[in-house]
């Protein structure tokens, strides 16, 4: 089994070799991306849960129009109904984003990827760069599936929206962005916190109860809860009206995405400094 | 040429290397031989970057390993088996190493020839019994075809097929004119694999010697005997003015006797 061949040139031609780049860590992580099974079925449930919730919401909810008060069909919105699955889709994109960097903790995987690459910053930014970038073109395609699929079920039952009404391309086109700034966040929190369970269940405290329990808080308290709270404030940019105490779209994204940065500038310190 | 100096690892109050400074050389295969807990696998993830000395350093090169510009084309290690994602075939997860230091994707296959893995190369890791573990990392070890080899503990879990079949690599390897690191807690094995030892016991290095002189010093002149009747043979001699030790194996006991961490009470004399 031990033929000569251990070697291709033996080891006198090292000054022939070329330094390792960014782009192979990238090329390195996408083969790690789609190499294990659980990219596929998060990737598919998000694809199935976005269009499908959103089609099962956008049908239940034109039926019942006829019946809506009229301050109901003042608030009506046909794009937010045809987009109702992306944040249950987006919970999909947290466990994938958590367990990417979170399942080579607790396989070892990460001692080997860290001596393969020992600039360890590298490694966390460009997880987060592939993993972001097929994200937002998943998240793209959903939401602009859901929201034609949406709008088909709705017309002739209600009023449907297009993607040339005002805000509607950018509510719609903001879906992608913002599963990619939650992207880069789940990394960065599996990234910060290293064990799966921990990760995942921050980052569902993130979006869902921490938001939930300032609901309870008085309003003098919700309100900046509500128009601050990242992931809250990020949601804007998918939402075509305008309610009282949020941001305007942009702005809302800047804070969500400024709060990615910090999450992301302390996973990156401490992945550099702790021992791995 | 490895090199640390006044290496020193601590863990809150624990020590796990103390004061540990070395230096290896190319074209043999140098033994990193203690008890378990000595501070072996400690030293050998300083080498390679992934704890940080609470003092001293140590260099590849005389560079430190987190400055290496192509890391896998410079050091190959195997520190643990384990250490993978058991969803990922076999051949994609060398592929994902290979990526990551611009090594061609030819070279996957070659290593997978090397180690004689081809055929469950599309198999994923998590059926792998440990023996194809420790061939699967042997393996990314050699994908970067590097000048420093390193390797803890590489038989554990393997058949005298596999152990007979790492044995000889590591002398290929060294004879090929590289540094090749190997740790173990078996005197034994390094008996038959190394041509130098660095011995260590609760972190501090013991012995820095030829294997041949090691095992001079500790045994003398020695003749190796077999007898049904050990004990008598062994009164006898004593009698007749001569050291009657057991084995290759108590002269490193002896050694690092004082330096065993974890001691079964009433185990040794």
């Amino acid at each position: 089994m031990t033929d000569a061949a251990i070697a291709r040139t033996g080891p006198d031609h090292r000054a022939a070799f070329r330094a390792a780049t960014f782009a192979d860590v990238l090329r390195s992580e996408w083969t790690k991306l789609r190499s294990v099974r659980s990219t596929f079925w998060a990737l598919t449930a998000t694809v199935v849960l976005g269009i499908g919730l959103g089609a099962a919401i956008s049908a239940a909810t034109a039926h019942g129009y006829a019946k809506f008060s009229a301050s109901g069909k003042l608030s009506w919105d046909p794009t937010g109904y045809s987009q109702a699955g992306v944040a249950i889709a987006s919970l999909a994109i947290v466990v994938l984003g958590v367990l990417c960097i979170s399942s080579e903790y607790s396989s070892g995987m990460i001692r080997t990827s860290l001596i393969a690459v020992p600039k360890r910053g590298r490694v966390l930014a460009a997880k987060s760069l592939v993993f972001a970038g097929v994200t937002f073109v998943v998240g793209e395609v959903t939401c602009f599936v859901a929201f034609f699929v949406g709008q088909a079920l709705i017309s002739g039952h209600a009023p449907h929206a297009a993607l040339g009404d005002p805000g509607v391309a950018r509510a719609v086109a903001g879906g992608g962005l913002y599963l990619a700034a939650l992207a880069v966040l789940s990394v960065a929190a599996g990234a910060l916190l290293r064990h799966p369970a921990a990760a995942i269940a921050s980052m569902i405290a993130v979006l869902l109860v921490l938001p939930g329990i300032a609901q309870a808080l008085p309003d003098s308290w919700r309100n900046p809860v509500t128009e601050f709270w990242p992931t809250q404030a990020g949601t804007q940019l998918t939402s075509v009206y305008h309610s009282a105490h949020t941001l305007q779209p942009w702005p809302g994204f800047v804070v969500m995405c400024l709060f990615v940065v910090i999450v992301y500038a302390i996973a990156w310190t401490l992945l550099d400094r702790r021992d791995a | 040429m490895i090199e640390a100096r006044n290496l020193v690892k601590r863990y809150g109050s624990t020590v796990a290397v103390n004061d540990l400074s070395f230096s290896i050389r190319p074209g043999m295969v140098t033994g990193f031989l203690g008890p378990n807990g000595a501070g072996k696998t400690t030293t050998m993830r300083m080498i390679l970057g992934l704890d940080a000395p609470t003092q001293g350093s140590v260099t590849v090169d005389g560079r430190s390993y987190r400055d290496l510009p192509a890391p896998m084309r410079e050091v190959g290690a195997l520190l643990d088996a384990k250490a993978l994602h058991g969803g990922r075939r076999a051949r994609d997860h060398l592929l994902c190493l290979a990526q990551s230091n611009g090594i061609p994707r030819s070279r996957v296959d070659e290593v997978l020839r090397i180690v004689g893995l081809e055929a469950v190369a599309r198999r994923r890791t998590k059926g792998f019994s440990l023996g194809m573990g420790q061939r699967l990392g042997i393996a990314s070890a050699l994908l970067g075809d590097p000048a420093v080899l390193i390797f803890d503990e590489p038989v554990n879990g393997l058949d005298p097929d596999g152990i007979h079949w790492v044995r000889t690599l590591m002398r290929e390897l060294a004879a090929e004119g590289r540094i090749v690191l190997v740790s173990s807690h078996l005197m034994s094995e390094m008996a038959v694999t190394a041509d130098h030892l660095l011995v260590i016991g609760k972190g501090r290095l013991i012995a820095d010697t030829s294997v041949d002189e090691f095992v001079r010093s500790s045994s003398q002149q020695s003749v190796h005997v077999r007898s049904p009747q050990a004990a008598e043979l062994a009164a006898r001699c004593r009698e007749a003015g001569a050291t009657v030790r057991a084995s290759l194996e108590e002269a490193f006991m002896g050694l690092t006797r004082d330096s065993v961490e974890y001691q079964a009470a009433g185990a040794t004399p």
